[in-house]
Order: C-alpha cells, then structure tokens, then sequence
C-alpha cells in the first residue's frame, strides 16, 4: 500500500544514464483487490446477484416497478400460477319464492326510486377483474405477492445500507480521532464504547425503540424508514469503532504519516486525507459485513412493528403476516419473502468474504 | 488475584455511571413526556400537573438525576406505568420462565457445538467439511423467524408433538411440555453459526507447532483433538460463551414471543409497546451491571483454564 496519492503515479520520471524514462505505472490498491476479486468465481458469481439485486431495488425506488403493489389485482389468497386456481365453492342457494306484491302506492319513497337509479348511473364505477392466481399468489386482500416482495426488498435492502452507512460513519471517524489522538480524547471514547457494549444489543435496541415511539423525536420522523436506520446505527458503530481505531493506532507513527506532518499536513488531513485511504479495506468489509446483519435486524424489528411503518412492506412485515397465513396453508408468501432475502443475504455474504480475500491477502 | 478484582471492581464505577447517565438521559430529552403517557389521552391539563408533580419532573434536572441515581442505589424503581406491578415483583416473577428456557439451551448449544465443531475440524477440507460450511452459510441468511415459524407450525400445529404454546406455573411441567420445542429450535438454528465458529477455533489451533510436535512423537489425532487441542481451544470458546452470557437473562426474546412463555424478554418487549419506561430502565441498567460481573468472572475463569494467562 503506498501512501503515494495516484495521480503522482503517471508523471513519475526516473532518470537513467541521464535520459529520463517514464516508470511504468504500478497498479493502485483498488486494481489489484478488483483483479484479484475477477479471479474469485464464487465472488464474482455473488457480485452479479448482489448487483441485480441493487438494479431491482433502484427500479423499485424509481417507480418503475412494484410501484402498485398496494393495488387489490387478485382474489383473496390467490394462489400461484403454477398450483392453479382454487376450486369454485359450490353453493347452493335455495330459490324461496316470495310472492312480489306491489306496494308501490304505500311506498313513500316510492316517487325517487327513478331519480336514484339515474343518479347512480352517472357514476362510472371500474370494475375490478380480481385475477384467480397471480405468479406468485397473493395475500390477504388479494396483493400481488410478487410487487410485494420486490417492494420489501427496495425497503429491507435500503434500511441495511443506509444503517450500515450510518453505523459506519460514527464508527470510523469515532475511531479515527480514538486512535489518532489518543490521551484524553481516546479515553473518553473508550468509556463511551465501554458503556455501549455493557448493554446487551437488542436491549438497547428496545430502549432507543421505546423512545422513539413515543418521544419528541416520533412526530419528526413519522411515517419513514428514519428511525430504524437512526437506532440501527446508533447501536451497531462500536465494532467498527473498535477496528478502525487499532489500525490507526498502528498507522499514526508511520513515516508516510511523518512525512506528512512534516511537509504541513494539519491533524485532519493526516487522519483523514492519508491514514484513511489507508485503512479504508478495514472500513469497506465492516461496511459489508453491516449491511447483512442490519438487514436480518431490520426483518426482525418490523416482524415485532418495531421496524417500518405499517403502510411500508419490508420481509419482516411479511414474514408477520406469513405467519398467521401458515396456518391457513397459504404458504406462498412466507416462501417469496425468505426466498428472496435468502438469495440476497447469502450472496452479499459470499460477496463481503471475497472482497476481504480480495483487499487484504495477507489474511489468506 | 484478589488485587486484579478490586481493581476492576473500582472500573466498572465509571462504565455504571455512564450507563445511568444514557439512561437517564435518554428517556429524559429522546424520551415522550411520562406525565402525558401516564395520564393517557383523556387526562386534564390539571391531572398532567398533578401527575408531573408526583413524579418530580416539575424539579431541577440535576435533582431528577439524583433521584434516579437513588432509585438505582436502592435497587428500588418503583411500579411498571402500565401495570402498577412493581418492577422488582416484576423481575422476580418472570425470570424463572427465562431460565427454565434459556439454560437448556444454553447447556445444549455449547455441547452440540463443541462436538460438532470438532467432528468438523477433524474432516478439515473434505468434501463433509466444505458441504457442512456451504450449509451453514446457506442456513445463516435464512431469519431466524423463519425457522421459528415453520417450525412451530410442523411440530407443533401439524404434527402435534408439543403444544404450539403455552407455560405452567409448574417448573417440571413447562420442562417437560412447554419447553423442549422452544428449545430445540433455538439450538438447532444456533448449532450452523456456531459450529462454523468453533471450526475455526479448532482450526487455529491445530496449525501450531506443539499439535505437529504431539504428531510427530506419535500421538493418534484423536487424542491430540481431545486432549491438546480442546484445553487450548477452550479460552476462545469461553470467550464466545460469555459474551452471549448477558443476553441469557433477556432470553431469546423471540422465542418467548413467539412461544408465549411468560419471561424477561417478552416483558422488555411488551414494556416498548406500552411505552412503561420504568421497566425497561431497570432492565437495561440491571443487564449492564451483570454483563460487566460475567466479565469479570470469565477474566478470572481464565486463569483456571489456562494457567499461562497472568492477571494484572
């Protein structure tokens, strides 16, 4: 790793025999982890999921699919394509046969009955075409399960990524200025992540939970995915925090380090500017690691309503109402949200693995 | 050693007091307003006063900061908003449930393991030993809540084996009825994580020299596995075990959710719901005192593991 920035790499010049030959380029960091990651199958496999995954989660946010997943398109429980539609319940009604008499003269509402029955034909009403199965089914009242799950997934993904940003930020510049500084500082973020850590996690999870629902901060993120990320990073940077402060303890000595300060690079730029591009692999798989176990957190806060918003889909609301569903023997939903969350966290995992192979080879 | 417990006694004060100021805090400025959650929706603007006034928040912060302080030092924290139910009663009465579930699982996890992690580590890098790790990857991204909810419907609904939920006041009975499938699903989602963890325990420790020395002079593989490496494999394993120690007092929340059993966790989690901040301070306070004593006691513990290790 040279603390060398990049773009002095082309004009080096070496002069020999006193004719100046242009050195070759050595290939940066990023270069080498991404032509050792191409050499990963199993890597690069998980690549392309993940990627696709990220394609169909943009869609989702742009509007151009699932964007009607709320949209009643099917029979109640419509089950999936390939197990074919339910059969027709037989019911038969007995035909009792009341005389009609006419009372139309006694009536006294008998003179609007035509005003009414013209009225009411002045409303256009668009019959809905409730379809007898969907691709994958459909829920409770009738959802297209398939919308619903890319829907979550837009969700679920998107909390992950964002609470890992967030949790990662905290912990890395927490980190940095732990490790850089040391002393004082250092030992007051270290009783900080001491008081952090003696809590168990999902307890302060709860806690933050609890505040959240019912303190100031409710109305001012009402109705968004806001808080999830915000208790999901606040609770998840201690052990980036741990990580990225040990390499800067390592680093801040260094003689790039040095070199730096000696050609008047303030404390910012040193920590920032030259340790971080530095440390930066350590950051990117904790970033990755992150968004796999707040994404899992995420299903099961919203499983609890803890998570999202009851108006949002996420795989945890589904899994909830999977639940119930079960027992009814509709099935589908639970196996469309697992099997979609399934496919994405383990190749986001095999994904995270080779990258660390990929940027660190001294682990291997 | 007597010197190294006090002395880490004297530094858990800090760690505590920053605990009971997050707390505090927390609920205090992040937290809905007590005298208005306590009053509920048809309280008066008197009744909110009145109510206000009871609890002391009408006084100085710092006064209410001691009044919590002193709370926590008398371990008295009052009753729960919600139920009137003192949460001390509180804990007494719902941590048995917690314990009859979460010990069994606890005793079964490691166990199962340790065992499978070594029958594991000892197939290292044969087709059994790569099939067992792409499994386990594979099972670990499935929810939890997915096992749990199949689960419960197969055994319990479908097949009728145990009942689908349910407690006693019993403790033999809920061991015997209520408790096993619980247990049996959290272990079995639990054994994939951790017999990949304690795999590369075993693994760690079978590339050092003195694992090669003992083969060299002939000792069969077995005996290296149970005899070398398992003693030196324990101070990971120990390590791994008290981490998870705390969490064993809230329960697998989840599980009592999901089962009904009438334990800590589930008490947390209908507390969030109802917003009683009472209960969920004292737990989260009691929790951090007892997370800083196991690890006090597992820093100790590896002194009798391993006498290499020197307390200082």
């Amino acid at each position: 790793m040279s603390a060398m920035p990049d773009s002095l790499a082309p004009n080096a010049v070496a002069r020999v025999n006193g004719v100046a030959v242009a050195m070759p380029r050595s290939p940066g960091v990023w270069a080498q982890a991404w032509t050792r990651l191409k050499s990963d199958r199993v890597g690069m496999v998980s690549l392309v999921i993940v990627a696709l995954f990220f394609v169909l989660v943009l869609l989702a946010q742009l509007g151009l699919v699932a964007r009607d997943w709320q949209r009643e398109v099917g029979e109640p429980f419509a089950p999936p394509t390939i197990v074919g539609a339910d059969a027709k319940e037989q019911t038969i009604e007995k035909q009792v046969q009341v005389p009609n008499v006419d009372i139309s003269d006694i009536d006294p509402l008998a003179s609007y009955y035509g005003e009414w029955a013209r009225r009411a034909a002045e409303i256009k009403t668009e019959v809905q075409v409730r379809k007898e199965t969907l691709p994958v089914g459909g829920d409770r009242i009738g959802r297209d399960v398939l919308a619903k799950t890319i829907k979550g997934a837009q969700i679920s993904i998107l909390v992950g990524i964002t609470a890992a940003l967030v949790a990662t930020l905290i912990g890395t510049v927490l980190g940095a200025f732990g490790g850089y500084f040391g002393g004082k500082v250092g030992d007051f973020l270290e009783w900080l992540y001491n008081v952090f850590t003696s809590v168990p996690y999902i307890l302060l999870i709860f806690a933050l939970a609890a505040v959240f629902k019912s303190g100031p901060l409710a109305k001012v993120f009402e109705g968004g995915i806001a808080p999830v990320v915000i208790i999901l990073g606040a609770v998840g940077w201690t052990g980036i925090y741990r990580l990225v402060r040990a390499e800067y303890i390592k680093h801040r000595n260094r003689e790039y380090v040095r070199a730096a300060e000696a050609i008047g690079a303030g404390h910012l730029s040193r920590m920032f500017g030259h340790i971080l591009p530095n440390v930066s692999h350590v950051v990117l798989v904790q970033l990755s690691l992150h968004v796999v176990s707040f994404i899992k957190t995420e299903v099961i806060l919203s499983f609890l309503g803890l998570g999202v918003p009851i108006d949002m889909v996420s795989w945890g609301t589904m899994l909830a109402e999977a639940q119930t569903e079960l027992v009814l023997g509709k099935w589908w939903q639970l196996v469309a949200a697992t099997a979609f969350m399934a496919t994405f966290v383990t190749a986001f995992a095999l994904l995270t693995d080779a990258l660390r192979d990929a940027m660190d080879p001294k682990l291997r | 050693m007597l010197s190294f417990i006090l002395r880490r006694v004297l530094q858990m004060i800090p760690t505590l007091a920053g605990v009971i100021l997050l707390v505090f805090f927390l609920f205090k400025y992040f937290g809905g307003d007590p005298a208005e959650i306590l009053g509920g929706l048809q309280a008066s603007a008197a009744q909110i006063e009145s109510i206000r006034k009871q609890l002391g928040l009408d006084k100085p912060v710092a006064e209410q900061l001691w009044i919590f302080v002193r709370q926590v030092a008398t371990l008295d924290w009052g009753q729960s908003w919600a139920t009137k139910e003192s949460v001390n009663h509180i804990f007494s009465t719902r941590l048995p449930a917690t314990l009859t579930i979460m010990i069994p699982i606890m005793i079964l996890e490691v166990v199962l393991a340790v065992v499978c992690g070594m029958a594991v580590a000892y197939v290292r890098g044969s087709l059994t030993d790569r099939t067992v790790m792409v499994v386990s990857t594979v099972a670990l991204s499935i929810s939890f809540l997915v096992y749990v909810i199949i689960g419960q419907y197969v055994f319990a609904f479908r097949l009728g084996w145990f009942p689908v939920q349910g407690w006693t006041s019993s403790t033999l009975t809920n061991l015997a009825v209520y408790a096993p499938l619980p247990v049996m699903l959290a272990v079995l989602v639990s054994l994939a994580p951790n017999t990949r963890l304690y795999r590369s325990f075993f693994l760690d420790e079978i590339g050092h020299d003195y694992v090669r020395t003992a083969r060299a002079k002939g000792v069969p593989e077995r005996a290296i596995l149970f005899k070398h490496v398992l003693r030196n494999a324990m101070i990971p394993i120990l390590t791994n075990v008290a981490t998870q120690l705390p969490g064993v007092f809230i329960g697998s929340f989840l599980i009592e959710v999901f089962f009904s059993v009438p334990g800590l966790g589930r008490e947390v989690f209908l507390a969030v719901g109802r917003s009683d901040y009472p209960v969920i301070q004292a737990v989260t306070v009691y929790l951090a005192v007892l997370t800083m004593g196991i690890n006090l006691i597992t820093d100790v513990m590896y002194k009798f593991v391993d006498p290499r290790v020197v307390l200082k």
